[in-house]
């Protein structure tokens, strides 16, 4: 395989392994700070022991997303030379300010948050856990409006020629402010806090299934799925308003999302299908005009084809994106179902009655993941073959120095460690969800006695 | 060219770079030198109290990383591109070392089987030990200088092409001084046994880093010229290799004087005032090319523009406040001794 492969499939692959990390910790640190806020606000204990017990789970995804995350800036300057020679000076300010506004804010609170529960006072530790949430989401912050001006650049100007030439910023908020970055980034947003949420109704579902934590379990229920209904919502309408963003600047990438080949035609929209590349249709179930519709308000409006473009300015990988799009909307759709059924039995005074409800909620937990990472899989692979949208190709992006062995020696390794890593993660993750939240004690010095803690919880 | 106080963007901002790295040389430094030693400490309570001494505040301190890296990035994209593509095979395995590392300090107390935390407490010592050498071998070529043509393009051959013998004791260099840093760090952290065994190990990285320190200075003087130039066209600039001197003379001073304190001070100062060392040999070249001194990246031909160095400065002024005042609130909120409770590893 060339290098251009295997530089693409090692950051694919890093960042989407990062990726399962700090959306966790942006929602899990939404509901750390309403559990610590109701805590001083009622002094009820439950909740500061719902905190404590998410703030481990949040100690968990935060370290390994810290971790991983220091990987994609080195591949920048590592895999992408020529990427990094090109955007330095417009992304450079973006990947500043994350540094300094978002990560020191974040990290410099951690120590508190995690382990400062008896050295300061309640609210102290409530404006720690406070600082950590929103630094995650400044992070979030720049980090989206640097990519979303690779997809859609403003507020630059090309200096030098061929392979000299590079972007310069010319102003700064219109770089900031670029077409598709609010947009996307409430989108992204959103997508955390539902990551986080259903990770939280997951885990209290799985308890009140097994009679363990019921009074605790119920607040915590509660919480999350408020959370997670007012998200899945927002979702529909953010995801709506960034589509129409997408088809005004990335004409090409929309076509892909739905697989509308023709030039200059009304487009249907699939609910799903199989994209055949060759012969250029689609076979699946659709809406006929439906697309042309979302956009337009009317079913026969026109809707720019792939054909529109020359071969080598479109996605290669058209049927990936077509699925990867509709795998997102899928589960938007569901979210949106699953969350108002169970508020309406909450409605009814029926929330925790049926056990097909919370075995449901038990295993949603991987669904705003899948989301999350075919959102980003279909957003990335739409915007091929240009890493900076109509400017850079990728294939032009890479370092020259660079050899096809040197890269694949790094994606075997990061293959190897990031294999072990989820295996530990998902290893320890199920260990303190079994223990439970009651655990004042110290268990690691008595490794015999796990459970007698668990058995102290008085809803047994 | 745009100025600030008489100095020229490109020079600040080379200014603002290095005062980070400095920063992440002496917070990481105390974390990885703590952890180069765990595997002197037998006793299980050495190893957890020598782990939570670190515990609240490594995190944190990694920041410094992600940010230098940013800076230098930002700033001077060509000198990232090319220093980082040069040095492809020690940042790949920087990075999953650094990984393994956090891994190691997560998982390690989380169970209580004695191969599960000797497992653990091999790979965080081993790392530990790792990262400040990588770190150094990566400066050790800087120094050198690499081989750089047409686009200021690495044109170096061969897999271990960044092992040579001057990168290596640069490397090594760094890991003594680390070591030295962080058994400071940790003795101002424990006390009783611990404290007594980590006096002896002190002394013992201290000598490590002297003559470390002594072989690599030589060597630089001999073989490396290009780096001296900058002192013999401006003598008064050795007030500063004096004054690093000093500092390193003065640590073991205080370390007699049990005045662990001061001590970490100075350990600190030392590591800074080497860093300006290493700028002065440098500026205003970032990266001398061996092949041919017109594709030596300098700060300006590496810079970004003055418009995104002026967003970038305006930034660093309004940040650099809010950073130091979060790191004051965790390191005075976690003064004094170590003590393990329940939110410990």
């Amino acid at each position: 395989m060339d290098v251009e492969i295997l530089s693409r499939i090692q950051f694919a692959f890093t960042i989407a392994f990062h990726y399962i990390y700090p959306p966790l910790s942006i929602g899990l640190g939404l509901i750390m700070v309403i559990m610590e806020s109701l805590y001083l606000r009622t002094g009820n204990k439950d909740y500061e022991i719902l905190a404590k017990f998410w703030t481990k789970i949040f100690a968990l995804t935060f370290g390994i997303g810290v971790a991983t995350g220091i990987v994609m800036e080195f591949e920048f300057g590592t895999n992408w030379a020529t990427y990094s020679r090109y955007v330095g000076d417009v992304f450079g300010s973006a990947l500043a300010a994350e540094g300094i506004f978002a990560f020191a804010l974040e990290s410099g609170f951690l120590g508190v948050l995690l382990f400062g529960w008896n050295r300061v006072k309640p609210w102290v530790h409530w404006v720690a856990t406070l600082g950590v949430f929103l630094g995650s989401m400044f992070s979030a912050v720049w980090i989206v409006i640097a990519n979303s001006w690779q997809q859609t650049p403003a507020g630059f100007h090309i200096v030098g020629e061929g392979m000299q030439a590079r972007a310069e910023i010319i102003d700064f908020w219109e770089m900031v402010f670029n077409p598709s970055s609010m947009d996307r980034l409430v989108h992204t947003w959103q997508g955390a806090f539902l990551a986080g949420a259903f990770l939280v109704l997951s885990v209290h579902a799985y308890y009140l299934r097994k009679g363990r934590y019921i009074a605790i379990s119920k607040k915590a229920f509660k919480i999350a799925l408020v959370v997670a209904t007012v998200f899945s919502l927002a979702q529909l309408i953010s995801g709506h308003s960034s589509a129409n963003g997408v088809a005004v600047n990335q004409q090409a990438k929309l076509a892909a999302f739905e697989g509308h080949f023709e030039e200059n035609a009304a487009a249907p929209m699939y609910l799903f299908g199989w994209v055949d590349k060759s012969s250029q249709t689609v076979t699946g179930l659709s809406i006929p005009g439906g697309l042309s519709y979302l956009l337009h308000y009317e079913f026969g409006a026109p809707v720019t084809g792939l054909n529109a473009f020359p071969e080598e300015d479109r996605p290669s990988q058209v049927n990936a994106v077509f699925q990867f799009y509709h795998i997102m909307i899928s589960i938007g759709m569901f979210l949106i179902v699953l969350t108002l059924v169970a508020c309406f039995q909450w409605y009814r005074g029926e929330l925790f009655e049926s056990k097909g409800l919370l075995w449901v909620f038990s295993f949603a937990v991987i669904l705003p993941q899948i989301a999350n990472q075919v959102g980003w899989f279909a957003a990335e692979m739409g915007r091929q073959p240009w890493v900076v949208y109509g400017l850079l190709r990728t294939s032009d992006a890479l370092s020259k120095t660079v050899t096809a062995n040197q890269v694949l020696f790094s994606l075997i390794l990061f293959f190897i460690v990031y294999t072990i890593l989820l295996l530990l993660f998902l290893y320890l993750l199920n260990k303190k969800i079994k223990h439970g939240p009651y655990d004042e004690e110290e268990e690691l010095d008595r490794p015999f006695q796990h459970d007698v803690a668990a058995s102290f919880s008085p809803d047994k | 060219m745009e100025t600030l106080f008489g100095i020229d963007y490109p020079t600040l901002w080379f200014l603002v770079v290095g005062g980070l790295f400095s920063g992440y040389a002496i917070l990481d430094g105390f974390d990885f030198g703590a952890g180069a030693w765990h595997l002197f400490f037998k006793k299980e309570k050495s190893r957890r109290l020598a782990l939570n001494a670190i515990g609240p505040v490594w995190d944190g301190n990694e920041v410094w990383l992600v940010i230098g890296g940013g800076a230098l990035f930002a700033g001077f994209p060509v000198m990232y591109a090319t220093l980082f593509s040069g040095m492809y095979v020690p940042f790949m395995l920087f990075l999953l070392v650094i990984i393994m590392r956090a891994v190691s300090i997560e998982f390690r107390s989380k169970e209580p089987m004695l191969w599960w935390r000797k497992m653990w407490d091999i790979s965080y010592s081993v790392s530990s030990i790792m990262l400040p050498f990588l770190l150094g071998i990566v400066l050790g070529n800087v120094l050198l200088g690499m081989p750089l043509g047409e686009g200021f393009e690495y044109e170096g051959e061969g897999f271990l092409s960044f092992l040579n013998p001057y990168a290596i004791m640069v490397g090594v260099s760094t890991l003594a001084l680390m070591m030295s840093h962080g058994a400071i760090y940790l003795l101002l952290k424990t006390e009783g046994r611990m404290y007594a065994k980590l006096t002896l190990l002190l002394k013992k990285g201290m000598i490590f880093f002297m003559v470390s320190f002594g072989i690599t200075s030589l060597y630089t003087l001999i073989y490396i010229p290009h780096l001296s130039d900058t002192f013999r066209g401006n003598p008064e600039l050795f007030v500063v290799p004096l004054a690093a001197l000093l500092c390193i003379a003065n640590v073991p001073r205080l370390a007699n004087k049990k005045k662990y304190g001061k001590a970490f001070l100075f350990s600190s100062l030392t590591i800074s005032l080497l860093l300006i060392l290493v700028a002065i040999e440098l500026y205003p070249n970032l990266l001398f090319s061996t092949l041919d001194p017109k594709y030596t990246i300098t700060v300006y031909n590496a810079a970004s523009s003055d418009k995104s160095l002026g967003i970038m400065l305006t930034f660093a002024a309004i940040g650099t406040p809010l950073v130091l005042g979060y790191t004051a609130f965790v390191y005075i909120t976690f003064r004094g001794k170590v003590k393990i409770d329940e939110t410990s590893y």
